[in-house]
This record gives C-alpha cells, sequence and structure tokens, in this order.
C-alpha cells in the first residue's frame, strides 16, 4: 500500500546480491573509456555502486600504463570481476579463481562464451561452469542468453544472479525479446539483472519496467558521444523504470478514456 | 632458466621465486594473481614457491571491462 507521504512513497529497497547490498540497480562496466579521469566521472555521476572489471594476463614492460585498481575506489564500489573473453568453462573457471586471489572477493559475473563475432553465451559451458563455480564458494552472477528454461537450470545450479542479454553484447539494439524476460522472470526466483545490448536510457527503463532487478552496461556509456552525460541519462532510465515498475502501469486499452470529467461540459452551440 | 610467461619465452636470472619474478618486473604484488604450470598460487606462497626451468608461469591484472 502506497504512503501518502512524499519521502516514503517513492522508497525503494537495496537490491541484495549475496553479501552485497546495492541501492543503485545500475550495474556499469570499466571497459572503453577514453581515460581513468573519463571512467571515474562516468562512475559517479551513474550512482552506481557496483563495478564490473576484466583479469588480463600484466604487461610485462615495466613502462606499462596505470593500474585500473588503483582508479576505483573500494570503500565506494563492490568489485565484479568477469571471465570475458572466456571461450570455455575450464579458463571461466581459472579466471574466477585468479580474480578471487587478487582482490579478495568471492563475486563473479560468470562469462562463458560461444564465438568472437556473436558473443553469444555458450549455454552448456556457462551452467558447467556456474556449477562448478558455485560449488567452490563463489558468488555467481551468471551472463546468459534470455532463454527461461537455461536461466531455471542456473538457478538451481546455485547462482545468486541470473543475467540474460537483451541483445549482443555491445550491439546497443535494446531489449529483442522483452515476452521472454518476462517469462524468464516469472520461472526463476533469484535477482534477474539484464546485461548487455543496452544502448540508451530507454532500453534501461524498459528492462526495469518489465521487472528486471536491475541493468548491467558498459558499452551504451562509454562508446556514447559524451558518456558523462549518458551516464546520468543512464542513471535516470534506471530510476525511472525502477519506479514505474514498482508503480504499476495502467493497462493497455483499445480506446480512449477521457481524463477530464465528462459531465458538466457546456452545450455546444449552433450558431 | 627459461620460462613462459604470459605465453612469451623469458630468460631469468638471479629469480629463485615466484615472488622474485614479480619484484623483477616491478609489479605491485596485490595487483597481480599468479598461476604456475595451471595451479592458482596463493599470495601468501609467492616467497616460498620456487621456478624451475620450462615452468609456465601466467601473471594478471584486473583492467576495465564490461
Amino acid at each position: 500500500m502506497q504512503s501518502s507521504n512524499p519521502e516514503t512513497a517513492l522508497k525503494d529497497k537495496p537490491l541484495v546480491i549475496g553479501d552485497m547490498r546495492l541501492n543503485s540497480r545500475l550495474l556499469v562496466g570499466t571497459g572503453k573509456y577514453a581515460s581513468m579521469d573519463e571512467m571515474k566521472s562516468a562512475l559517479e555521476i551513474s550512482g552506481t555502486d557496483c563495478v564490473t572489471v576484466a583479469v588480463r594476463r600484466v604487461e610485462l614492460d615495466p613502462k606499462r600504463g596505470e593500474n585500473i585498481l588503483d582508479h576505483i575506489d573500494r570503500d565506494r564500489y563492490q568489485i565484479l570481476p568477469n571471465t570475458a573473453g572466456c571461450f570455455d568453462a575450464k579458463t571461466a573457471v581459472r579466471t574466477a579463481r585468479l580474480a578471487r586471489e587478487l582482490i579478495g572477493t568471492n563475486l563473479v559475473k560468470l562469462e562463458v562464451l560461444g564465438d568472437e563475432r556473436t558473443l553469444l553465451p555458450d549455454p552448456i559451458g556457462t551452467l558447467e561452469a556456474a556449477r562448478e563455480l558455485v560449488s567452490d564458494g563463489f558468488c555467481v552472477l551468471v551472463y546468459t542468453s534470455d532463454d527461461p528454461r537455461l536461466a531455471v537450470h542456473l538457478e538451481q545450479a546455485g547462482v545468486a544472479a541470473v543475467m540474460p542479454a537483451g541483445s549482443p553484447i555491445g550491439s546497443g539494439q535494446g531489449i529483442l525479446n522483452p515476452n521472454a524476460l518476462r517469462i524468464l522472470m516469472e520461472l526463476v526466483s533469484v535477482p534477474v539483472i539484464v546485461d548487455a545490448g543496452v544502448g540508451t536510457a530507454s532500453d534501461v527503463a524498459v528492462a526495469m519496467e518489465l521487472g528486471a532487478e536491475g541493468v548491467l552496461l558498459n558499452t551504451g556509456i562509454a562508446a556514447a558521444r559524451e558518456p558523462l552525460r549518458m551516464a546520468a541519462a543512464m542513471r535516470d532510465g534506471c530510476t525511472a523504470g525502477r519506479q514505474a515498475f514498482l508503480a504499476g502501469r495502467i493497462p493497455r486499452k483499445l480506446y480512449a478514456t477521457a481524463s477530464s470529467p465528462v459531465e458538466g461540459v457546456i452545450e455546444a452551440s449552433n450558431a | 632458466m627459461k620460462i613462459r610467461l604470459n605465453g612469451q619465452e623469458r630468460l631469468l636470472e638471479q629469480i629463485d621465486s615466484v615472488a622474485d619474478l614479480i619484484r623483477s618486473l616491478e609489479l605491485a604484488p596485490e595487483q597481480v594473481a599468479v598461476e604456475l604450470n595451471n595451479q592458482l598460487i596463493a599470495r601468501s606462497q609467492h616467497a616460498a614457491v620456487q621456478l624451475t626451468e620450462g615452468d609456465e608461469v601466467e601473471i594478471v591484472t584486473m583492467v576495465g571491462g564490461g
């Protein structure tokens, strides 16, 4: 039941995944920014509480650039390491273990991809790696397709969150199959975070209006013409969509319904 | 001694342990994780684990990503 107090009427609960409590439902990637400064500003403006990073071989040249870990305030942000770039379960599991050792987190965004051109998740490898990582004590947020039955299998494997793609990674095509996402969200009880394919603020809003618990995006902000402005837009899109979902939209109707009273209209003049 | 470091052949001199290797590369130990022959080496073991001829070493860190 809604409160008539404007402050409490707009309150939302945090998104809880494992030990992580997120007040912002936007999770933001740290890739593709023009500079560390731009990344830091974009993260700040986006209002995110959780940022993703990738695990890669160190540059062996001592004149290597700055390390991203020097630019992420760990008191401010939860760091969610990903297994991006892994094309088999074994490599993804190794990558997750390296990440855990590196920053002492049991959180992992599991990605097992099928091929480099589509970057579509490989369902078999993803499920296999999810089982292995859950049994090794990881809090697994799993990137997957929008296939509802696969999401059920992943939930049964013990993942903490299911993260279906709205559309292919970095494609900016938005939410291609809202119906599949709706069914998926009905079938699983762990949080569902729409991950990948988000091109603009309305895509985030659509995902949140569908009932997603959060949205994870990177390219949509980092590759926008003005990343900082887009970070603000994504933040607002997320809040707008979430509030609209909680508020409950009106049903779609074929015919008009007047919003002004139909009684008391002055008589039409024949003159 | 010759090892493979991040997929490249590398000749090491006066380096015995994983910790020595990290130091010689001027890496911050808290910003890397190490695998030796596909086995994760905990940071607490870097000083104790010795490298030998033909070892395959992976040293990784975090980078920007989605």
